[in-house]
């Protein structure tokens, strides 16, 4: 068991008390392929940066690799976060100043568990997964959006999180770019036991993914397992 | 290096402009308040050093005294007071004894009696009025360093010659006296008697070359037809003119009589010297002030432009305090580089007008190399600098991942 919550519910109180989540209950397995989807304003991405760690405000448990994340202190989180969870979002969200390979190796300068020449080893090794070892040196601004994507994946795999975490990580990409995406995912659930857990709206995407937890006014309504 | 230094070093170098920009606000900032300081300090040392040309650090004489009530018992209501000055010579008794007890105070370095005479020195048909004072030439020497303004003559053949006398240029000039020539001075007691020019100084303050004059003290007790135990100053050097209040205070508990440092007798000079040293502490620590303001705003900037990269930092695990880090280490480092440039434009200003020349009783631009400002500017600076990183640090280090990136 890799995550799981108990009980999650939230409130937003500005403008009006209003309960986005209701009584969230589930369980994540190593090496799922999770999509969440749902209309917008269906929880969905607010519940993921629950998952995060980086949104405290919330009442209920949450276990991340059987540990109870609920409570701790915010520079605990940002090491369990550091450790554990990868992050792709619908920007690239790169440091435009760093190059591809800079800004992949960040995340394990931060850990700090290898020294520098491995981590630029490891971090080769990652843009080689995503094919774009010969753009590694390149700044970050000059790749193209789907490259920029990839780059942002190989930042999140840096550091072998337990599970991935993606808020609509293709929602910016066209559908040749969404495609490969999609299959680098798989690739890493299926070659690597990689979990991930992403929020989309894109049907299509979701469909291929092993497990689907459709929400809506804040309660899961579907949780289905298509493999 | 460390992660977030490296990420710091890239936001310095990747907008080159704005960090210059900001270095040079330190810089300039700094520069000045070296400058402005080592100025301050110059004129201070400049103002001591033609105050000091004329009066010792501390004085001892005799005060004048109130006439006291004989009847001790005050309860009685008929009492009628009328204090008044009492009559009495204003000589010190026992000089030597005096003398003595002065010069074993740790703290003094001179001692020596002095008498001021109030004089006319006529040469034919001119006459002027002036002071002539009675020294003894070793110890005035020490006291006043004569030796560095005089011009002709020599300050020693005073002590072998008693009726020898030295007189200020403008003296000189007026009665058109050279050395070996005759001058005759008139007390006020009325005693007339011709001294010998053996020296010409120039202080380069006109009315003390116009009417001053050093003789023997012996010469001048006789001018006032007094004996030699007649003395009515001692005048005192200490080690440090800054410590002469406090000394002045335990000689006067010591010998009785009143010592007087010399802030004490010239209050005035010592108010200007406080009105310009807040004058340009205020003016130097504004410009400081407003170097950081630069910092200030130039970061507050880097923080508003790069509030996604935090964001995503902050996601990936970076710590508050390591977003403070890099801010401040930035801030930092723009300080240093300030600082350094700083420090070379104050030698370079401070180089150039050493070399200015202003005349009068100044001469040279009174400015030097102050290691003790150069010091003080340099951590005011970098404690400027500090607390102008750290606040927008402090305000990146709050920023909410979640609020940025649900955008």
């Amino acid at each position: 068991m890799i995550l799981k919550t108990e009980n999650i519910d939230k409130f937003f109180h500005d403008p009006n008390e209003f309960q986005v989540l209701k009584n969230i209950e589930f369980d994540v397995k190593k090496g799922e392929f999770l999509s969440m989807i749902g209309k917008s304003g269906s929880g969905k991405s607010t519940l993921l940066y629950i998952l995060s760690t980086m949104d405290t405000d919330y009442s209920g448990k949450l276990f991340i690799d059987n540990q109870l994340t609920t409570g701790l202190s915010k520079d605990h989180l940002a090491e369990i976060r550091n450790e554990k969870i990868g992050f792709v979002f619908q920007f690239h969200y790169l440091l435009a100043e760093f190059s591809c390979l800079w800004n992949v190796m960040i995340p394990a300068l931060k850990l700090g568990k290898l020294c520098e020449k491995e981590i630029e080893q490891r971090a080769y090794q990652k843009l080689e997964i995503l094919g774009l070892k010969d753009q590694a040196l390149k700044p970050a601004s000059k790749l193209s959006g789907g490259q920029q994507q990839r780059v942002a994946i190989a930042r999140a795999l840096i550091n072998d999180p337990l599970i991935i975490m993606g808020d609509e990580p293709t929602g910016n990409l066209d559908s040749k770019n969404t495609d490969i995406v999609f299959d680098i995912f798989q690739n890493l659930t299926q070659n690597y036991g990689q979990t991930i857990i992403a929020v989309t709206h894109d049907e299509d995407f979701a469909k291929k993914s092993d497990r689907i937890i459709e929400m809506k006014d804040g309660e899961i309504v579907k949780n289905i397992h298509s493999r | 290096m460390n992660i977030n230094s490296t990420i710091a070093k890239t936001y310095i170098f990747s907008n080159k402009k704005l960090t210059a920009v900001a270095v040079l606000g330190v810089l300039l900032g700094m520069s000045v308040y070296i400058f402005m300081n080592s100025l301050l300090v110059g004129f201070d040392k400049s103002s001591n050093t033609s105050v000091f040309r004329n009066t010792s650090h501390i004085r001892v004489y005799k005060d004048d005294e109130i006439s006291k009530v004989l009847v001790n018992d005050t309860n009685e209501n008929y009492l009628i007071i009328n204090p008044k000055v009492v009559p009495n010579n204003n000589t010190i008794i026992n000089p030597k004894m005096i003398l003595e007890t002065i010069l074993k105070q740790k703290e003094v370095t001179v001692a020596m009696p002095q008498i001021n005479t109030n004089v006319f020195y006529n040469n034919g048909k001119s006459q002027i009025a002036g002071i002539s004072v009675g020294i003894k030439p070793d110890e005035a020497n020490l006291m006043y360093n004569i030796k560095s303004f005089m011009v002709e003559g020599d300050l020693d053949l005073l002590k072998s010659n008693p009726n020898g006398i030295l007189i200020g240029s403008g003296i000189s000039e007026k009665m058109n006296l050279a050395i070996n020539d005759n001058l005759n001075l008139t007390s006020s007691k009325g005693i007339s008697r011709t001294f010998k020019v053996v020296g010409i100084f120039k202080t380069n303050n006109s009315v003390t070359d116009k009417t001053k004059s050093y003789i023997n003290l012996s010469a001048s007790q006789q001018l006032l037809i007094q004996g030699d135990s007649y003395i009515t100053d001692i005048n005192v050097n200490v080690t440090d003119p800054e410590i002469a209040e406090k000394v002045a205070k335990k000689l006067t508990q010591i010998t009785g009589y009143k010592a007087e440092g010399w802030k004490q007798a010239n209050e005035t000079l010592m108010a200007t010297n406080k009105m310009r040293k807040m004058i340009i502490t205020f003016v130097s620590l504004t410009i400081l002030l407003v170097a950081g303001f630069g910092i200030y705003n130039i970061l507050n900037m880097t923080v508003s432009q790069k509030i996604n990269d935090i964001a995503i930092l902050k996601a990936m695990g970076f710590k508050g305090k390591d977003v403070i880090r890099i801010f401040v280490t930035q801030a930092i480092s723009i300080g240093i580089m300030g600082v350094i440039g700083g420090v070379i434009m104050a030698t370079i200003l401070i180089t150039f007008l050493k070399r200015v020349y202003l005349g009068g009783d100044i001469g040279y631009f009174p400015i030097d190399y102050e290691p003790q400002k150069f010091v003080q500017g340099i951590v005011i600076g970098l404690v400027i600098t500090f607390f102008a990183g750290y606040m927008p640090a402090k305000k990146a280090a709050n920023v909410d991942p979640v609020d940025i990136l649900r955008k």
